[in-house]
């Protein structure tokens, strides 16, 4: 399956989930395939996707659901760690896995090697990890992970999709995306 | 009894509206991290700063008003973050930064980061106080949150160490 199916497939599943998506391509592609309010595009910053879905995730009522990369989630791998011990059962964090960083001209990455990333994760505490090769596959994954913290590895094909850059600036995309997220917060608890 | 320096920064938090904090671990701090959420603040411990400053980031999205407490030795940790996710989007964060590396300083590993701190911070344009005593600490605390929340930056508070050995007798 192609990197942009398998977001395709599940954006079709989405209502007003809230979506973290990774830099680069992946972002591109998500844009292209549906933009929303509800997307949130990092622009920056690599590797801290499944960081901001997690603080997100502790912070309102909704499903939270990532779209990381092998090379983002390769340079952060602290954050599977925290998101063991912190466990927000609305955290949904998608890898695609493409053995390589695409978006940076195909340069192989470790998970093409002896790395597994979903033994990573469990090794990490997390329970529910799912690893999927077709678009099927991944549609009833992402549903069944639905109420738990979840790791979706995703096989996808290297390269990316002829898309154009995102056209939003990053002040609008950040505007726009907590509004949208407003009204299902989580109160602390004082 | 919680310290003079914890009590401060406990009331500080509260009063400048902070409800989510990460932090990677630090002794000036152990005391307020360990009160974080007695005082009704959720507390995320992170393996390192970069992350933290993403999990805030993610926390702000969500409606909190996030802090991160770290070691300047973190500072570099987290550079490209606090620019290209807080600075492009607009992404306020409140950082109080404990000083390793100035006066007393035991560990010759804590210097050059410790003379590069203020320094890094200028050059990315990220605006800090260095509080002099624990009742400046209070309203500068209370005055980079503000500010934070208001302009959408980062905002640091440097605690120096000497502050954790003043003692209010108030």
């Amino acid at each position: 399956m192609k990197r942009i199916e398998a977001i395709r497939c599940v954006m079709e599943e989405l209502d007003g989930e809230l979506v973290v998506c990774n830099i680069g391509y992946p972002s591109r592609e998500l844009y292209s395939v549906r933009d929303r309010d509800e997307n949130f595009y990092m622009l920056g910053s690599m590797g801290l996707a499944s960081s901001i879905g997690l603080g997100l995730a502790l912070s309102t009522k909704k499903r939270v659901v990532v779209f990381d990369g092998d090379g983002s989630l390769l340079m952060n791998l602290g954050s599977l760690v925290t998101i063991a011990n912190q466990s927000p059962p609305n955290l949904t964090l998608i890898v695609l896995d493409n053995e390589s960083y695409s978006t940076t001209g195909g340069q192989p990455s470790y998970t093409a090697g002896k790395t597994s990333l979903a033994k990573m994760a469990r090794a990490a505490g997390i329970d529910n990890v799912l690893e999927v090769k077709s678009p099927e596959e991944l549609k009833s994954a992402f549903n069944e992970s639905k109420g738990k913290t979840s790791v979706i590895i995703a096989k996808v094909e290297k390269g990316n999709a002829d898309v154009p850059i995102i056209p939003l600036s990053p002040y609008w995309i950040k505007k726009r995306f907590m509004k949208a997220a407003k009204g299902n917060r989580v109160q602390s608890q004082v | 009894m919680p310290s003079s320096l914890a009590r401060v920064l406990l009331s500080s938090l509260v009063e400048a509206g902070v409800d989510f904090a990460v932090s990677v671990p630090d002794t000036l701090f152990a005391e307020v991290l360990e009160k974080l959420e007695s005082v009704g603040i959720m507390h995320v411990p992170v393996t390192r700063e970069e992350e933290g400053v993403g999990v805030a980031a993610g926390a702000y999205l969500g409606g909190k008003r996030p802090v991160i407490l770290m070691q300047n030795s973190g500072l570099g940790n987290c550079m490209n973050a606090l620019l290209s996710l807080n600075k492009t989007f607009g992404i306020p964060l409140l950082m109080l930064i404990s000083q390793r590396g100035g006066r007393g300083e035991k560990i010759v590993a804590q210097i050059p980061m410790g003379e590069a701190t203020i320094p890094l911070l200028k050059a990315a344009c990220i605006p800090f106080y260095v509080p002099e005593s624990l009742r400046q600490l209070e309203e500068h605390v209370v005055g980079a949150a503000k500010r934070a929340w208001r302009e959408e930056i980062p905002v640091a508070v440097i605690v120096r160490r000497e502050l954790g050995e003043e003692d209010r007798s108030d």
